[in-house]
C-alpha cells in the first residue's frame, strides 16, 4: 500500500464485516519520540485464538474469490519494516482490537496520506455503524463521534450532498488544526 | 471553518429535500455504481475512484443514482473494478478504473446509457 491510510480503510473493512455496531480508529503520533501508532477496535463477533494465530498468515483468508489474504500481513510488514510492531487481541464475542507502531523516522515508514479520505468513505459508506475518530499529535486531538454528528441531523444522511461536502471540510480543517496549519 | 450550528441548518434545509428522494430510493428506476473495495481493490487504488464517482454524481446533482462498495470481485489484476447495474440492463464491469475515467462513463454511460466500452472487461477479449 502506498499510503498507511489505505491500509487503514482494509483493516477497518475487517470490523465492517464482522458486524461491529461501534468502531473506534485512533490515529497517534508522537513528535518526540517519533512514533505513530494507528488503533482500531471493534465490538464485532471477534476471533478464536485458533483464527487469531491464522490471520498473520497471508495464506489465510476467509474470502471465497481466492486463496490469499493480504490485510492484516500487509499491514504488519508495514510496521515492522520501520522496527514497530503489530498487535492483535481479540476475543470471540466481544471484539478485535489491532494496534500498530511505527517510527516515523525509519527510512521504511510509509507516510499517513490522506487518512481524511479513508475517514469520510467510512462513516459515508458504513452509515449504520457508529464511529470514533481519534486523531493526535503530541498535546492536539481532534475527536470524530458519528453518533453525535447522527444526534444533530436526525435522520438526514451522510450521504446528502452537503452533509457529505460539510463532513468533508470539518474533518479536513479540524485535522489541519492539529497538523498546525492555518486554515 | 465549519461549524456544528452549520451542519444544523443544513439539516433543516436537507429535510425539505428527503421525501421526494425517498420515493426514489429502492425503486427499480435506480442505477447502481458498485466499486470493489478488498485488499486489492484498495491497493490498487479503489479509493480515489469511489469518492470520484460520489463527487460526479453530486456534482450532476443525479437522481436515482447510488455509489456503493463491495468486496473482493476475484478479478484482482484488474482491479481497481467498478460495476454498473442500470435498471432493465446488463450488469457493466469496468477495469482499472482511474479518477480520470470518471467523468466519462458518468457522461456516455449512467446519463446517456452508453456504455464505454474500450474501458470494460468485455475490451480484454477483443
Amino acid at each position: 500500500m502506498r499510503e498507511l491510510s489505505l491500509n487503514v480503510l482494509d483493516i477497518t473493512e475487517n470490523s465492517v464485516s464482522a458486524g461491529a455496531s461501534l468502531i473506534e480508529i485512533d490515529v497517534l503520533e508522537d513528535t518526540k519520540s517519533k512514533t505513530l501508532s494507528i488503533i482500531i477496535r471493534d465490538n464485532g463477533r471477534g476471533m478464536s485464538e485458533e483464527t487469531l494465530k491464522s490471520v498473520k498468515d497471508p495464506f489465510y483468508t476467509t474470502r471465497t474469490t481466492r486463496k490469499v489474504g493480504m490485510g492484516i500481513p500487509l499491514f504488519k510488514m508495514a510496521a515492522e519494516m520501520t522496527g514497530g510492531s503489530l498487535e492483535l487481541q481479540s476475543e470471540l464475542g466481544v471484539g478485535t482490537v489491532i494496534s500498530a507502531h511505527f517510527r516515523t523516522d525509519s527510512i521504511d515508514f510509509t507516510p499517513l496520506g490522506d487518512i481524511d479520505a479513508t475517514i469520510l468513505m467510512l462513516i459515508t459508506m458504513h452509515e449504520e455503524i457508529d464511529f470514533v475518530y481519534r486523531f493526535k499529535i503530541d498535546e492536539n486531538e481532534f475527536v470524530l463521534k458519528t453518533a453525535d454528528l447522527k444526534a444533530i441531523l436526525g435522520g438526514v444522511s451522510f450521504n446528502e450532498t452537503e452533509v457529505r461536502a460539510w463532513l468533508k471540510d470539518y474533518i479536513s480543517e479540524q485535522t489541519q488544526i492539529i497538523r498546525g496549519g492555518v486554515t | 471553518m465549519k461549524t456544528l450550528e452549520e451542519l444544523l441548518a443544513i439539516k433543516a434545509k436537507a429535510q425539505a429535500n428527503i421525501t421526494t428522494r425517498e420515493s426514489a430510493d429502492g425503486s427499480a428506476d435506480v442505477t447502481r455504481i458498485v466499486v470493489g473495495m478488498a485488499t486489492c481493490g484498495i491497493a490498487a487504488g479503489a479509493r480515489p475512484v469511489l469518492n470520484g464517482f460520489v463527487d460526479e454524481v453530486a456534482k450532476r446533482n443525479l437522481k436515482n443514482v447510488t455509489v456503493s462498495q463491495t468486496g473482493c470481485i476475484g478479478m484482482c489484476q484488474y482491479e481497481p473494478i467498478v460495476e454498473v447495474f442500470a435498471p432493465g440492463k446488463e450488469k457493466v464491469t469496468y477495469i482499472k478504473m482511474t479518477p480520470d475515467k470518471i467523468a466519462r462513463v458518468v457522461a456516455d454511460h449512467i446519463v446517456n446509457g452508453n456504455p464505454v466500452t474500450e474501458y470494460t472487461v468485455a475490451s480484454l477479449t477483443e
